[in-house]
């Protein structure tokens, strides 16, 4: 179905960053206006995400250039997943940086640069065009450096350095592999791509590029080797950036995988197995390196990273069932991350320090707010029935099909571990006794006026119960993950939707 | 023509890393700088070269008559070179930014953080 409507979510955020514009001074002002054009967003991506389930494929070729001549904007069920998440998790971010950024950030034009950021995500989950998913790519990394470094003290200026040059070097990389493929098929469509692609005689070539772009890819979502930027910059910024940051810009990277490795190459034994690999090597990497953390953030990056090594080993395996876990893990971690770092920002208002060491008696405390990070930690460790359990289950269980065994125990110490230190932050934040008297001055939290309480709480609410709504719903979930698998492992429905469109 | 540009870029993108692996902040922003080059000359060599033909093509005729320049290889790299040119801007900033709070040219003394666990 062609519709214009597809680019409506793109528009809404670009409008509301233009708009905040005229309110550079005026914080109030701007608080009310991102968040009417979150909201708006949100309702319009949902709009977007019924259509794309009632009528399949929704297509637009912008100026009315035909693909795969013009600039192809399509939605597919993987994209309406990711682009309803995007909204969900921007929302609310918006709701909660309302409360929690200081001022001098706000007047920095923090808002501003936050709708840009967003507006990049949903068009690069959109684009059916590699080098327009190469823009959205770069408009994406170019918010993300002001808001990790505008206002910035030394420790975030140091994390800066090696999440700026490591990006640069991956939008290289990237872009390179575009190059090459555009030199040896001549188009950038990607559902004309796919078909250019499987003619080329040198297979070798096509092999190479392939891993160019996962390269390209595995920088920007954090993979071993080159992960380690990750956590030396996403503990440093703001509470409210980390979550928009842990929660969405690795799943870029995920997203583009998935796309460039279903539709345009068909990954060859060579790649599956190398894939395989990395997501063994990301995982335990991303296991250990939160062994011997102290603080939450830190913790929390470097299980960004391990879990990254879930979604990677779907990739690795390569059938319609790991496809499916990968795209429910993708649903869960999303809000789960994002959510367990607006509330280690609470944390940090409650208590000044979020070192788990110096950390404790918030169960005594905050009984309801600590019975609610529970359940965010068990969804976060896969307790049954909440939403991590479902996707690990599936991915274990094909894993095992395929007779992986060396994968499967990956997993299952990355698993283990993750038990692990979600039980030492438990204990010690939660359960122990705080080494020293909590006093007027430490506990910022208290002194909030309700307006503030409640935005900081509501969207962490919020995500949980879509975290509870997962779990306990996960037969639905299950099915539109399905469908998005069945979709990602026939790649032809996609080619026929873009190139077939008649005006 | 050809062969010179394949040199060069192996050129750019060799020095360009190994610009990247060293110390020095200024330095790391060159390679990257170089690199970025690379990538633009890279796609001008691969769309394929064709000399003083540009794609302008009479309104009677309705087919490629003879071998033409591509135009789309000049758009990307047009588009890059805008692209690299603000996170070069971006890039220059906050490396000045960081050498005036942290008062060294030194990429290596940048990682006290991370021994703080």
């Amino acid at each position: 179905m062609i519709t214009n409507f597809i680019l409506a979510p793109v528009l809404m955020h670009l409008f509301t960053a233009i708009l905040l514009l005229f309110f550079w001074q005026k914080v109030f002002v701007q608080k009310v206006i991102s968040i009417v054009g979150n909201s708006i967003a949100f309702i319009l991506c949902l709009r977007l995400f019924e259509m794309t389930l009632t009528n399949g494929y929704l297509t637009l070729q912008l100026g009315g250039w035909q693909a795969p001549f013009g600039i192809t904007f399509m939605a597919d069920t993987l994209s309406a997943i990711m682009v309803l998440l995007t909204a969900l998790v921007s929302l609310a971010v918006g709701i909660y940086s309302t409360s929690s950024l200081n001022i001098s950030r706000i007047k920095f034009g923090y808002f501003f640069i936050f709708h840009f950021l967003v507006m990049g995500l949903l068009g690069a989950f959109l684009t059916g065009d590699i080098f327009n998913l190469y823009v959205w790519f770069e408009v994406v990394i170019i918010s993300s450096f002001i808001l990790l470094t505008v206002g910035g003290k030394k420790m975030q200026m140091e994390g800066a350095i090696k999440y700026v040059t490591m990006n640069m070097l991956a939008s290289v990389i990237f872009l390179t592999a575009i190059g090459i493929l555009y030199g040896i098929t001549g188009t950038l469509n990607i559902a004309d791509l796919a078909g250019k692609v499987a003619q080329v005689e040198n297979k070798g070539l096509v092999t190479v590029t392939s891993l160019l772009f996962f390269v390209g890819f595995g920088i920007k979502s954090a993979v071993f080797p080159l992960y380690f930027w990750l956590p030396s910059a996403y503990h440093t910024p703001p509470s409210a950036i980390a979550a928009i940051f842990g929660g969405l810009l690795t799943k870029m990277g995920i997203y583009a995988m998935l796309r460039v490795f279903t539709v345009v190459f068909q990954p060859d034994h060579f790649t599956l197995t190398l894939f395989s690999v990395i997501a063994i090597l990301t995982l335990i990497t991303g296991a250990l390196g939160t062994i011997n953390k102290r603080s939450i953030r830190r913790i929390l990056s470097y299980l960004i990273v391990c879990h990254i090594g879930y979604l990677i080993a779907g990739l690795g395996l390569n059938t319609e069932l790991a496809f499916v876990a990968v795209i429910f893990y993708l649903i869960h971690d999303v809000i789960v991350k994002s959510n367990f770092f607006m509330i280690s920002g609470i944390i940090l208002k409650m208590r000044e320090t979020v070192d788990i060491t110096r950390l404790g008696s918030l169960l005594k405390d905050y009984p309801k707010f600590s019975f609610m990070v529970a359940l965010v930690l068990f969804s976060l460790i896969g307790i049954p029935p909440l939403s991590g359990f479902w996707p690990k289950v599936l991915l274990f269980q094909e894993t095992f099909k395929q007779e992986n065994y060396v994968l499967l125990a990956a997993l299952i110490v990355a698993s283990f571990v993750t038990l692990f230190v979600v039980i030492r932050i438990w204990s010690e934040a939660f359960w122990k006794e705080s080494p020293k008297p909590i006093t007027e001055e430490i506990d910022h939290f208290a002194s909030f006026p309700l307006s503030g309480k409640i935005a900081l709480i509501a969207p962490v609410i919020g995500l949980t119960a879509v975290s509870l709504f997962i779990g306990l719903n996960a037969n639905n979930v299950f099915k539109l993950a399905e469908k998005a698998a069945y979709e990602m492992k026939h790649p032809e429905i996609y080619i026929n939707n873009v190139l077939s469109t008649k005006e | 023509m050809e062969l010179l540009l394949v040199i060069l870029v192996g050129a750019f993108y060799s020095a360009g890393i190994y610009m990247m692996f060293r110390r020095s902040m200024v330095k790391l922003l060159l390679g990257l700088l170089l690199l970025g080059n690379g990538a633009n000359i890279l796609i001008f060599l691969i769309g394929g070269i064709t000399k003083g033909k540009a794609p302008i093509i009479k309104p009677q005729n309705t087919e490629f008559l003879e071998v033409y320049a591509d135009p789309v290889p000049q758009a990307l790299i047009l588009t890059a070179i805008v692209i690299s040119f603000a996170l070069t801007a971006f890039a220059i900033v906050l490396l000045k930014r960081v050498y005036t709070t942290t008062g060294s040219d030194d990429l290596d003394s940048l990682n006290i953080q991370d021994l703080d666990i």
